[in-house]
C-alpha cells in the first residue's frame, strides 16, 4: 500500500540526484570558470524552477516531451515508448525541477575554493581539467553533499510537476505526494496520515544524518536559499 | 663558458582600471637572485604573475632564452602549465586536502614512477621534512608550510623560480632564521630566482641584482650595492633608504662588537648575532660626521681618513662623496660645509658610530 509509492519516490529521488551530479558538476564547474558575458542568462535559466509555480514548469515540460514535439518524437523513435506519464518522463521533469538545488550549492562551493590553489596547480603543470578534478572538487565536498541532499529532498517532495507530467499510475508515476493527495480525495485520512508520517520521519532522518556528519552544511545553505 | 648568456626579456605593460604597471628590462639568468623591490602597490606581484602566465599583459613581450612566452603582436601566449617555472605564493597555496607528501608529489608527470618517489624523498630530506610526510598540511607551522611549498615547487626542477614575498607570513624571529636557510638551500639548486619583497633587509640579505619599482614603474635596476649606494633619483633613494652599501667580511667578534673588513679598512659595528663571513654593510649618509683635523678623542668607534671627491648640493644639505679606500657618501648642512671650507680634494676624517653601521648577512 504505502510502501510502493514510498519506494518509487526514493527511487526517483536517488536516480535524479545521481543524474544531477553528472549534469550539475560540469555545469557548475563551467559556470565557475567561464568569463562568458552571457553567463548570467544561463544562471537565470538554471534558477527559474525556484520561482516558477510547479504547474507552469510542468506544463512546459509536458508540452515539450509530448510525442508531437521534437524531443518527444525523437524519444519515441529511439525507445519505442512515450515520455509523458512514464517514470522516465518523471525523471526528466525532476532533473529540470531540482537543477538549481544541485547547481547552486555546487557553484557556491567551487567559487569559494581559493583561486590561488588552482593557480598553484597550473604552475605545477596541471591542466585546467586536472586542476578542477584534483583540487577544486576535493575542496568542495561539503557543497557537493549539500547539493546532493537538497536535490534528493526536493525531488522527494515534489507534487505539482509530477501530477502534470506523470499523472497517477501505480508503480510507475504514483509517488508518495500523489498517493497522499489521492487518499485525501478519497477521504482515506488514516491512510494519508500514515504515508505522510512515513515521509516526514524519513526526510527528517536523512537530513539529520547529513547535517550531523557534515556541520559546515549549515554555513552554506541558508545563505543561498 | 662559450655559450651565449641566457636572458629573460621582460617588456610588458598591464593596464588596470585605476593604474598601469610596466616593466622593460633584460635579466641575465646566470645571476641567481634578482630582487623586485618596492613599496606595496608598486606592481611587483603583477609583474611576477605575468612572468608566471597567471596574468596576461596588455602589451609587449616576454622572452625566456629565445622562447616567446608572451607577445602582443601576433598573439602568442604560453600558459603557466607550459612555462616550467616555479611560483611560490605568499600564503603558500598548499593543497589543504593533501598530505605533505601529496603536496610535494602533486602532478609529477613525465617522470618514471621509481624516479618520482626518489625525487620526492630527496625533497623531503633536503627540506628537513622527514617525519612530517603523512601530516595534513593544515596542521603545520608557518615555517614548515613554507618548506613544503618550496619543496613542491622545486621537485619538478623549474627553469625559473618566482618567489612572492616568501617570508611575509612568518613572524620576525622565524623570518630571520628562514632567510638564512633559504639562501643556503636554494643555492644548491642553481636556478635563477626572482624575489618580490618590500623588506629592505630581505633585499640586502638575498639579492644580487635589484629592480626598484614604484607606482607601476621601474625606477632603477642594477647590482644591489649600486642601487643602494647610487639611487638614480630621489624617489629611489627614498624607497631604498640607505646610501652607503658595500660588501664586507665579518672577521671577528668581541665584546659585543663585530669587526668587518671593507677593502683595507676595518669597521666596528654592533654585533647583531651574525656568523663570520660575507656581509653587506649599510651606513646612511646623514649618520656620518666629518672633521677636518685629526683632533681630540671621540666616542665614535670608527675614524676613517679620506679625500673629498665630489660635492653635490641637495636642497638645504650637501652630499659629499669621500674616497677612503672605497667611496662613501656623507650628508651635511650647507652651513657646516661653509664653516669647514670643504671642497673637492680636502682631506677629512669621518667619524662613524658603531651603532649606525648596519650589517646584513649575505
Amino acid at each position: 500500500m504505502i510502501t510502493e509509492p514510498l519506494i518509487l519516490s526514493i527511487k526517483l529521488a536517488a536516480v535524479v540526484s545521481a543524474l544531477l551530479f553528472l549534469i550539475g558538476v560540469p555545469l557548475a564547474g563551467w559556470l565557475s570558470i567561464t568569463r562568458l558575458r552571457w553567463k548570467f542568462l544561463i544562471e537565470a535559466v538554471v534558477a527559474l524552477p525556484i520561482v516558477l509555480p510547479p504547474t507552469v514548469l510542468g506544463y512546459y515540460i509536458l508540452v515539450s516531451i509530448s510525442p508531437d514535439s521534437i524531443l518527444g518524437s525523437m524519444y519515441l523513435d529511439v525507445f519505442g515508448s512515450a515520455l509523458p506519464f512514464s517514470f522516465e518522463g518523471l525523471v526528466f521533469a525532476s532533473i529540470l525541477y531540482s537543477l538549481p538545488f544541485a547547481v547552486q550549492p555546487f557553484l557556491a562551493s567551487f567559487e569559494s575554493v581559493d583561486p590561488r590553489l588552482s593557480e598553484a596547480a597550473w604552475t605545477l603543470g596541471a591542466s585546467r581539467l586536472k586542476t578542477f578534478l584534483t583540487i577544486v572538487i576535493p575542496s568542495s565536498v561539503q557543497g557537493l553533499i549539500t547539493g546532493g541532499v537538497l536535490s534528493f529532498a526536493h525531488t522527494l517532495g515534489e507534487f505539482g510537476v509530477v501530477l502534470l507530467v506523470g499523472g497517477n499510475i501505480p508503480g510507475s508515476t504514483r509517488v508518495v505526494s500523489i498517493s497522499i493527495y489521492d487518499n485525501v480525495q478519497a477521504l482515506e485520512y488514516e491512510q494519508a496520515g500514515q504515508t505522510a508520517l512515513t515521509l516526514l520521519v524519513f526526510s527528517f532522518l536523512v537530513l539529520s544524518v547529513v547535517y550531523a556528519t557534515n556541520r559546515r552544511v549549515w554555513a552554506i545553505w541558508p545563505k543561498h536559499f | 663558458m662559450g655559450d651565449m648568456a641566457k636572458t629573460l626579456l621582460i617588456d610588458i605593460e598591464k593596464i588596470f582600471p585605476d593604474r598601469r604597471v610596466s616593466m622593460r628590462t633584460e635579466l641575465d639568468l646566470a645571476t641567481s637572485w634578482t630582487v623586485l623591490f618596492g613599496p606595496s602597490g608598486a606592481g611587483k606581484t603583477t609583474i611576477l604573475r605575468c612572468l608566471a602566465g597567471l596574468e596576461k599583459p596588455d602589451y609587449g613581450e616576454i622572452r625566456y632564452d629565445g622562447e616567446t612566452w608572451f607577445s602582443s603582436n601576433g598573439p602568442s601566449f604560453v600558459p603557466p602549465q607550459k612555462r616550467r617555472i616555479g611560483f611560490f605564493f605568499q600564503d603558500y597555496a598548499l593543497f589543504p586536502h593533501l598530505s605533505v607528501r601529496g603536496n610535494i608529489r602533486y602532478n609529477l608527470t613525465g617522470t618514471p614512477a621509481s624516479d618520482k618517489e626518489a625525487r620526492v624523498e630527496e625533497m623531503i630530506e633536503t627540506f628537513g621534512l622527514s617525519g612530517l610526510e603523512e601530516r595534513n598540511v593544515r596542521t603545520l607551522s608557518g615555517g614548515e608550510k613554507q618548506k613544503v611549498a618550496l619543496a613542491r615547487t622545486l621537485c619538478r626542477r623549474p627553469r625559473l623560480l618566482l618567489l612572492d614575498e616568501p617570508f611575509a607570513a612568518l613572524d620576525t624571529p622565524s623570518r630571520i632564521r628562514f632567510r638564512k636557510e633559504l639562501r643556503a638551500l636554494l643555492d644548491g639548486f642553481d636556478i635563477p630566482i626572482i624575489l618580490v619583497t618590500h623588506d629592505r633587509t630581505e633585499a640586502l640579505s638575498l639579492g644580487d641584482r635589484m629592480i626598484v619599482m614604484d607606482r607601476g614603474m621601474v625606477l632603477q635596476a642594477g647590482p644591489i650595492t649600486e642601487v643602494f649606494s647610487k639611487p638614480n633619483q630621489k624617489t629611489t633613494a627614498g624607497i631604498v633608504g640607505m646610501e652607503n652599501v658595500f660588501p664586507g667580511t665579518l672577521t671577528e667578534k668581541r665584546d659585543g662588537l663585530a669587526l668587518v673588513k671593507v677593502k683595507d679598512v676595518l669597521l666596528e659595528a654592533v654585533d647583531i648575532g651574525l656568523t663570520p663571513g660575507q656581509v653587506m654593510v649599510g651606513i646612511r649618509a646623514e649618520d656620518i660626521i666629518l672633521e677636518t683635523s685629526e683632533g681630540a678623542r671621540s666616542s665614535a668607534r670608527n675614524r676613517l681618513h679620506g679625500t673629498i671627491k665630489a660635492v653635490m648640493p641637495e636642497e638645504s644639505l650637501v652630499r659629499l662623496t669621500i674616497d677612503c679606500g672605497f667611496p662613501i657618501d656623507a650628508l651635511i648642512t650647507r652651513e657646516s660645509r661653509e664653516e669647514m671650507g670643504l671642497e673637492v680634494l680636502t682631506e677629512v676624517t669621518l667619524s662613524v658610530k658603531a651603532t649606525v653601521i648596519h650589517l646584513f648577512p649575505h
